[in-house]
């Protein structure tokens, strides 16, 4: 061991700014094997695994990485998706840096190992494979046992595979026309390119799990009809799908959007093909995206490439208090979206034929810390700024959907429409229903939503096999 | 998928789809809607429930051919499958015993109508309906709507069927009337229900419409459909699609359903040109 180890990680290579400010093909290019190779030496192979607890899945770290630069691929994917359902995805869009990249020893002295980077290499590596060729996944024998889970996205996902592969029959009911929730709809194909939420659906899929698309639960059978149906249990992954507007004047003004239907036409309908796809969306000259979040950035730079001019970020606090990840404000920035803060818009300006062309703002300032520990902005006396804008995304966040905890007898919600839930079981208080993701949490991540859905499994487990 | 079991051509641009969908079927009741996609590069767009059969399983719309999806889906034949179709959503139409309640039905909405008017009169109403059409060849489900009325004014713009003139004023008429209307329900362009509404305003009878705004999901995720509804803004898909017209910003509304008038001009161009361009390989 005469090598010196090396404090840096291995670059991921990433598209130019300015050529993929202008189209939708993923951002990060990935690991070739060599780097893949090179970053996996690093890993220091700790006895205690502090990554894996910084983990929500608790992905088998070390041992992945251990495969992986042994050149044992297939044992990797093994390792990896032991405790994973969905790496493809995981390793594009968790926020490793305050998991377990943050656990990670490196750390203390240089960078820690690049651990998505280093899973996305792993998964990708598998979905080139022919399906034949593919690790196979260690199935149980049927237990018998039929499980619902109500929504396919990342909690939903997690949640149907795990009990999947615990040897339940598990269905999967999805209101949209595609399985993968936020994944399909909310997060754009630049960070996440469909494809690989699709593969990860079709792995969910080959573990047995009957997938029901366009299937509204409350809207055709409710979840008391599916228990009633023959269902021992309820898993529900509905996520948090219902837009937060501003509720000032002008906001139903033509040109503004929740980012949801921004997104939504851009993602999920490929607006952006228009009109090789039938559906259409606006694309703004001038557009403004108000919040600062990580809906916020996925929506500004969607904006960009659809072609707009000039995209701004209105953001009512400073810098540091945006809640979206640290990489992707990089990103949006060398991309040229430009960012204004301590801005607060109080009325929309209208033209004629009802379309948005400017938008008034409050200039704020910095207070007193708020419930959130960040300090609270507050409206600074006079004047204000006006800004000319001809489209506006709204991406203040969203709350759970209530179309099912307002049709399901007997499950407690909070006043933010939230579902009440033990943090560790995701059990509610009705009987054979479990809850998970962001319609317990309100909105957060991919991979908090994907650890609920897994414990919850494992609590449906337990109380199926009566333990 | 969801199988066409049958079409019928109610005029030459309004057609009739029989769709195989046991579990919308199961649930739909008047006045709901589906979301659906005639291929996977479609559009989703909503339809109102024009009739349900649960015990075949199987949902019938009514649509006319307006922009590229409705064109497209009028391709479609008895044994062909849509791509997706999503309900019943909405909330349903308001059903009690009322009284006495006049149906107002504009053009091809009569066939959102018939649903609404049935089930008022099984819940005992008295239905005085009124159906409106441009001109007679656009006329149909008049028996459909006679039978579950007790009484039937029928009017058309050109006056070459029933009176000539607009719904609004036999509406206005019946109001006029001695006997009491306890509920108006008026259905059919945004235009129509618009000058319906104010037709009632001055007499004070409750009008229910059903919007048809512009929607993406339809199960309230983006907000796409909001209207404002005296004063404060609801996503039609989820509180909706039934509001009081009385209530309604028409203005919003009808500038919201624009927004994407020449995006709609284009993709339509494209689809006309591309049924040519495949009609000409084939001759």
């Amino acid at each position: 061991m005469a090598e010196k180890m090396n404090l840096n990680r291995v670059p991921m290579p990433k598209q130019e700014p300015k050529v993929r400010a202008r189209n939708f093909k993923e951002v990060a290019q990935g690991y070739t094997p060599e780097m893949a190779l090179e970053e996996a030496k690093r890993c220091l192979q700790c006895k205690k695994r502090n990554c894996v607890e910084g983990c929500p899945v608790n992905v088998r770290i070390p041992e992945f990485i251990l495969a992986l630069r042994e050149g044992r691929m297939a044992d990797a994917v093994k390792e990896l998706k032991t405790n994973n359902a969905l790496p493809g995805i995981c390793g594009r869009v968790c926020p490793q840096e305050t998991q377990c990249e943050s656990k990670c020893t490196l750390g203390k002295k240089g960078a820690p190992i690049a651990i998505g980077r280093l899973e996305r290499f792993v998964a990708d590596w598998e979905r080139a494979l022919p399906s034949s060729q593919k690790p196979p996944t260690q199935i149980a024998p049927p237990t018998g046992k039929r499980v619902a889970v109500v929504g396919s996205g990342p909690a939903g996902l997690t949640c149907a595979a795990d009990l999947a592969k615990l040897g339940h029959k598990v269905t999967l009911f999805e209101a949209l026309h595609v399985a993968g929730g936020v994944l399909m709809y909310g997060i754009p194909e630049f960070r996440l390119p469909k494809e690989i939420v699709q593969n990860e659906v079709q792995y969910v899929k080959s573990l047995g799990v009957d997938i029901r698309l366009n299937s509204v639960i409350g809207k055709i059978d409710t979840v008391d009809e599916l228990l009633a149906a023959g269902y021992d249990a309820v898993f529900l992954g509905t996520g948090a799908g219902l837009p937060m507007f501003l509720n000032i004047p002008g906001e139903n003004l033509n040109g503004i959007y929740s980012a949801n239907e921004f997104l939504t036409r851009t993602n999920l309908m490929k607006a952006y093909l228009f009109p090789e796809f039938d559906t259409p969306i606006k694309r703004g000259k001038k557009v403004a995206v108000i919040g600062g979040g990580n809906v916020a950035m996925d929506s500004a730079r969607c904006a960009l490439r659809l072609g707009a001019e000039e995209v701004y970020i209105v953001y009512r606090r400073s810098r540091e208090e945006m809640p979206a990840r640290a990489e992707e404000v990089e990103n949006a920035e060398e991309e040229g979206i430009i960012f204004k803060f301590l801005t607060n818009p109080r009325k929309f300006i209208g033209n004629a034929q009802g379309w948005v062309t400017a938008m008034e703002c409050d200039e704020m300032e910095l207070g007193e810390p708020d419930a959130s520990g960040r300090r609270r902005p507050v409206v600074k006396p006079g004047g204000g700024i006006t800004m000319n804008v001809d489209t506006v995304v709204v991406a203040l966040g969203t709350t759970p959907n209530p179309l099912v905890p307002s049709t399901t007898k007997g499950l407690e919600t909070t006043k933010k429409g939230t579902v009440v839930a033990d943090e560790a079981t995701g059990k509610t208080v009705k009987d054979k229903v479990w809850a998970g993701g962001d319609v317990v949490t309100g909105a957060a991540t991919v991979i908090s939503a994907m650890g609920a859905g897994k414990r919850a499994a494992a609590a449906i487990d337990a109380y199926l096999k009566g333990r | 998928m969801y199988k066409i079991l049958y079409r019928e051509d109610l005029t030459p641009n309004i057609h009739l789809f029989k769709i195989e969908a046991p579990a919308v079927a199961k649930k739909a009741r008047a006045g709901q809607f589906v979301i659906l996609m005639v291929d996977e590069k479609g559009e989703r767009f909503p339809l109102t429930i024009a009739d349900w059969d649960r015990k075949e399983g199987s949902v019938s719309i009514v649509f006319m051919e307006v922009g590229t999806s409705t064109q497209k889906l009028a391709k479609l034949k008895a044994g062909d499958s849509l791509y997706a179709f999503i309900g019943p959503l909405g909330v349903p139409t308001e059903v009690e015993k009322f009284g006495t309640v006049v149906c107002v039905a504009g053009g091809f909405a009569t066939a959102i109508v018939v649903p609404v008017a049935k089930a008022l009169k099984q819940a005992g109403n008295k239905i005085i309906s009124i159906m409106g059409f441009r001109n007679k060849d656009l006329m149909f489900w008049e028996d459909k709507l006679k039978a579950c009325s007790d009484e039937l004014i029928i009017c058309t713009d050109d006056g070459s069927y029933g009176r000539k003139a607009l719904v609004t004023e036999p509406l206005k008429e019946v109001l006029e009337r001695k006997e009491k209307i306890d509920r108006v329900i008026a259905i059919g362009p945004t235009i129509m229900m618009k000058f319906a509404s104010a037709t009632t305003k001055p007499f004070g009878v409750k009008t229910i419409v059903s919007l048809n705004p512009i929607m993406v999901d339809g199960t309230g995720m983006c907000g796409c459909c909001r209207v404002e509804v005296g004063g404060k803004t609801e996503f039609t898909c989820v509180n909706g699609p039934d509001f009081d017209g009385h209530k309604v910003d028409w203005d919003v509304l009808m500038a919201r359903q624009k927004s994407y008038t020449d995006e709609e001009k284009r993709s339509l161009a494209l689809w006309q040109e591309m049924c040519k361009s495949r009609m000409g390989g084939k001759a």
